[in-house]
């Protein structure tokens, strides 16, 4: 394989766990839910998923596995925060703290273990292209899944009126409850999607990515995942392009490393985090461009009126 | 039939009391249960998590050193959170204090008299101040979303730590090992009581107290509470916003600041290239835990601490992992935000009214 | 899998550490950097002490405390396990070396061994492994094995015990291959898997077709399985995670090491000391030997044979920093004090050693 080739396969792969549990947060946070807890919930479907192939030697079942437990961790989110309204913040962290607690209790028993690995799909002919060929059409299953869900995304959130709903709800609860909607049971569907692709981020690393089962395997990928979606500016085709561009950085540093280019590696690891701030401030700048798409209700605690 | 959300006319005061106890008391009970499914004796799980360490004195003290720089940081964090402030990055702030306060015993290490404590204290402070001071302006400035902020600047001190320790810092004398020269004399902030009961632990009872007559008797004190309840409120009755943003970032960047420079000068002893096992974070639990009142922190700092000493003992005694520990931190904090609600809302079983079934289903 | 220990209560833990008295049991202590189950470094530690476990039988008995942050955490866990009735710790990371050292000031009647350190008391000794060895003869295996003439090596933290490896894997590889190129990449984590794959990634791309690691999971050979590379693996055998990719792994075999200072505590010989023990004592393994023709393979055991012997002196002149002085002269042999403290590259590495 060419070296372009190598690094572009690299990349993708690297974005997909990202992609997955970015796309997850973006639904929730339309409907105006600020989940932190992203790190915990990938931590459940990364133990889960390697679980469930282990037990089955299916890596299919391990997918599913994964997405259930996180739609489940992603239930419980949205019981503390809709049912019992609590802080959401808060709740986030607990979220985290008690996700990774909980696979790393769960995982005890899988680690030093191989796992299984999924085959690439080869799409015939177009596999065989120079260069875009086996980034594009020879990679493993669930990069597939990654982009019919961003395109999935889009299209519901942009195409259908269950997604007009998702953004109203957001965007102005109040009014949204005023007409009748279910603000509550939306935001409460919109976490638990974010859940259950948090835990498909999860069972990718798991299952796919390097496969095994290590306690803390996300390292941080979560907190990426959310800073992502700030970074596409709540749009799913910039976050996917957000997700390569952080893929990139993090692969890149390593390649410089191994030219020999003698920048210190401590400083390459964190442009990642450090062009996040700049983003970050960049889009907040604008902030015509800002409005328009942040969710105006991210955060806020919505009581139903009796 | 469902449950429904009913705002109470006033904050009940039976629950605000009532509501940290309930929580642990659940969180105890889950434990429990869990314990028994995995077939470990819970009573003794209980007793080597929450009693067993406080039977020694040694024990009692190495609670309150593990818990003086949480309880130090959270007392901060919770200015912040009470003014609707997101600062999680007090792990950040606390390691740029590190940094700066070891800045004199690494570049004048030949300066070991006593007084050298003070402005290595003070460094540190600034030091967490000005880091603090970055996401504050940034969210002034450009409205840019503190908690990712503080977050990702958290990634960028600990990456800044590990080169320091391992490459300009690392002391010539070391074998090559990632750590400054050890600190000496004056350098090292000195015990105060018993074995290992630093001067930190002083600094957290001062600052407890100062907190608690601030925010009770002085203004600004209530224009932070007022403030953090809403902000339109108090941009009514005239106080700026800005200033109240970057008020609780400084401070709780102080005190970060300060807590890290204590553990690096105090147990620790030298600069390394991790100063702190996660202190800024398990601090906004404790903030929360304690729900953002200085002496509920001491209690929820103390509670937290003891949870990390017993799960260490429950680690030696009887194999369990410490990853239980961590479970049980977010189920406690789970349980607690969720009573908190039960202050100022009334949980009511609601049937559908007869008439409502007449109306057709949409 | 619960390891339950036999104490009598859990105040016992509490009872002043006497260690003076003589218990029934000789209880030995450990703590670990990492999970005891990591796959890797404290894995081998944990396989030692059941090894030690199961030779001693009734003699001992074990706990163990993982996942320990160094730092004052550390030296909590430690003071612990000596009041709690322990009378031999072993800390099995050098960040636990101060910490260490302070709670053996504090217990003079209980024995500390202190893993990779330098610091010793009248009751606290250390001690460390001879990897480099293990790394001369991975370096001769990736000059055969390798067609491309460059190895991939991935590694954490520049300290010296992880630059010694580099250069030994070096001059191993050089004594087959004078101009055998190494491709070096830092992580700057012990354990992570997702990045020491994207290391072994980045390196397979850039045309390095043998890996090294000092890290500690098996991301990376399972990277080379999938790109149909070679690699050895760390610590364990990893042969599971890449059955046609490993060659050998470098094997922590700490079961010998462990049972001889628990004998010679139960039979008060006991003392200090700092020892450096390697592929002599067979706590430095390099197993087990696949996927290379038999050529090399026989080569490799020769090499181990002669390490073990001593006629083989792995820093044994003459040696060339990168830059062309000449450190070790023929005929002359690096001194420990000198490998202990390594902090450069020797001639052939391309790469700047970070922090200089």
């Amino acid at each position: 394989m060419e070296m372009a080739e190598g690094i572009l396969l690299t990349i993708v792969t690297a974005a997909t766990p990202l992609l997955f549990a970015a796309l997850g947060e973006l639904i929730a946070e339309r409907s105006g839910v600020l989940n932190l807890g992203v790190e915990g919930m990938m931590a459940v479907g990364a133990v889960t998923g390697f679980a469930a192939g282990h037990v089955t030697g299916l890596p299919i079942v391990g997918a599913l596995a994964g997405v259930i437990a996180g739609a489940a961790m992603g239930g419980l989110f949205g019981i503390v925060t809709l049912v019992f309204a609590a802080n959401q913040n808060a709740s986030g962290l607990a979220l985290t703290l008690f996700g990774l607690g909980l696979s790393g209790l769960i995982g005890n028993s899988y680690a030093g273990m191989p796992g299984l690995g999924m085959a690439h799909v080869h799409i015939p002919f177009l596999s065989g292209l120079p260069v875009v060929g086996s980034v594009i059409f020879a990679e493993d299953p669930l990069v597939y899944v990654a982009i019919a869900l961003t395109i999935a995304v889009w299209l519901f959130m942009f195409r259908s009126y269950s997604g007009l709903i998702l953004r109203a709800v957001g965007d102005n609860d109040v009014s949204a409850n005023a007409l009748g909607y279910p603000v509550l049971r939306v935001r409460m569907l919109a976490v638990m999607f974010g859940g259950a692709c948090a835990g498909i981020g999860g069972a990718y690393l798991s299952l796919v990515y390097t496969p095994q089962w290590t306690q803390a395997m996300t390292a941080g990928r979560g907190w990426i995942a959310i800073a992502l979606v700030v970074f596409g500016t709540w749009l799913p085709g910039r976050i996917a392009i957000g997700a390569l561009l952080f893929g990139a950085v993090s692969i890149l540093q390593l390649h410089a490393q191994a030219i020999g280019l003698g920048i210190p590696s401590q400083f390459l690891s964190s442009l990642p985090y450090l062009i996040t701030v700049i983003a970050l401030v960049i889009i907040s700048r604008n902030k015509a461009l800002l409005k328009v798409h942040t969710p105006a209700c991210l955060g806020r605690t919505f009581v139903p009126d009796s | 039939m469902h449950f429904r959300l009913e705002r109470r006319p006033q904050r009940s005061r039976l629950m605000a009391v009532l509501s940290p106890v309930l929580a642990i008391a659940l969180a105890l009970v889950t434990f429990f249960l869990a314990f028994a499914v995995m077939r470990i004796d819970p009573f003794r799980a209980l007793y080597l998590y929450f009693i067993d360490p406080l039977t020694a004195l040694w024990s009692i003290e190495d609670l309150l050193v593990k818990a003086a720089p949480i309880i130090l940081i959270a007392i901060g964090l919770a200015f912040c959170y009470q003014a609707n402030v997101w600062n999680i990055g007090a792990e950040g702030q606390l390691a740029v204090g590190a940094t700066c306060g070891s800045i004199i015993p690494v570049y004048f290490p030949h300066w070991q008299s006593p007084i050298v404590i003070v402005p290595m204290l003070l460094l540190g402070t600034l030091g967490g101040m000005a880091y603090a001071a970055i996401p504050a302006w940034l969210k002034i400035r450009f409205n840019a979303n503190e908690t990712l902020t503080t977050l990702m600047l958290v990634y960028v001190a600990n990456l800044m730590v590990d080169y320091l320790a391992r490459t300009p810092w690392r002391d010539p004398a070391g074998h090559n090992f990632p750590n400054s020269a050890p600190f000496a004399g004056g350098q090292i902030l000195p015990v105060i009581f018993g074995d290992s009961i630093r001067l930190n632990v002083l600094f957290v009872l001062i600052t407890i107290a100062a907190v608690w007559f601030l925010s009770e008797r002085t203004l600004t004190g209530f224009q932070l509470r007022v403030f953090g309840l809403s902000p339109r409120a108090g941009a009514f009755g005239g106080f700026n916003r800005d200033r109240m943003i970057f008020l609780t970032f400084l401070i709780s960047g102080g005190l970060a600041g300060v807590a890290g420079i204590c553990e690096v000068a105090g147990p620790i002893g030298q600069f390394r290239t991790v100063v702190s096992p996660g202190y800024g974070f398990t601090a906004i639990i404790v903030a929360f835990l304690g729900r953002l009142h200085p002496l509920g922190i001491m209690f929820a700092g103390l509670l937290l601490a003891l949870s990390y000493l017993g799960g260490e003992g429950a680690q030696i005694a009887l194999g369990i992992s410490d990853q239980a520990t961590q479970v049980f931190q977010g189920m406690l904090l789970f349980y607690v935000l969720a009573f908190d609600t039960l202050i100022f809302y009334r949980l009511r079983l609601v049937r559908r009214h007869p008439l409502e079934l007449a109306v057709p289903a949409e | 899998m619960r390891r339950i220990l036999v104490a009598a209560s859990a105040a016992g833990l509490l009872i002043a550490a006497s260690s003076g008295a003589q218990a029934e049991k000789l209880k030995v202590c450990w703590i670990y950097p990492g999970p005891h189950n990591d796959g890797g470094f404290s894995q081998q530690h944990d396989i030692g002490r059941l090894d030690m476990e199961k030779a001693l039988g009734a003699k001992v008995e074990t706990s163990y405390v993982e996942s320990v942050q160094e730092g004052p955490d550390s030296e909590r866990v430690i003071e612990r396990l000596a009041r709690g009735g322990c009378n031999l710790v072993f800390t099995t990371s050098f960040g636990f070396m101060d910490p260490t050292l302070k709670v053996a000031g504090k217990f003079p009647k209980v024995d500390f061994e202190h893993m990779s350190g330098y610091k010793t008391a009248p009751n606290m000794a250390t001690y460390n492994l001879r990897w480099y060895q293990g790394r001369y003869v991975e370096g001769q295996i990736a000059a055969k094995v390798s067609k491309s003439g460059t190895a991939g090596y991935i590694v954490s933290f520049p300290i010296p015990e992880v630059v010694m490896g580099i250069d030994a894997f070096m001059l191993g590889a050089q004594s087959v291959n004078p101009n055998f190129n190494v491709k070096i990449v830092w992580v700057n984590t012990w354990l992570d898997p997702g990045k020491e794959a994207d290391a072994a990634k980045a390196l397979i791309d850039q045309g390095a077709d043998v890996l090294v690691q000092h890290t500690d999971s098996p991301a990376a050979m399972q990277i080379a399985e999938e790109r149909h590379v070679h690699a050895f693996g760390q610590s364990g055998d990893m042969l599971k995670f890449g059955p046609h990719a490993q060659l050998a792994s470098l094997v922590d075999n700490w079961g010998p090491y462990y049972i001889k200072e628990v004998n010679a505590v139960l039979d008060g010989t006991w003392k200090t000391h700092q020892t450096w023990a390697g592929m002599a004592e067979n706590d430095v393994l390099v197993e087990p030997l696949k996927n290379m023709p038999d050529d090399v393979k026989k080569m490799a055991e020769d090499t181990i044979a002669d390490i073990k012997s001593g006629k083989l002196v792995v820093f044994s002149g003459p040696v060339y920093k990168q830059d062309g002085t000449e450190v070790v002269k023929k005929g002359e042999v690096m001194s420990d004090k000198d490998i202990d403290s390594l902090n450069y590259y020797v001639k052939g590495i391309t790469e700047k050693l970070p922090g200089k």
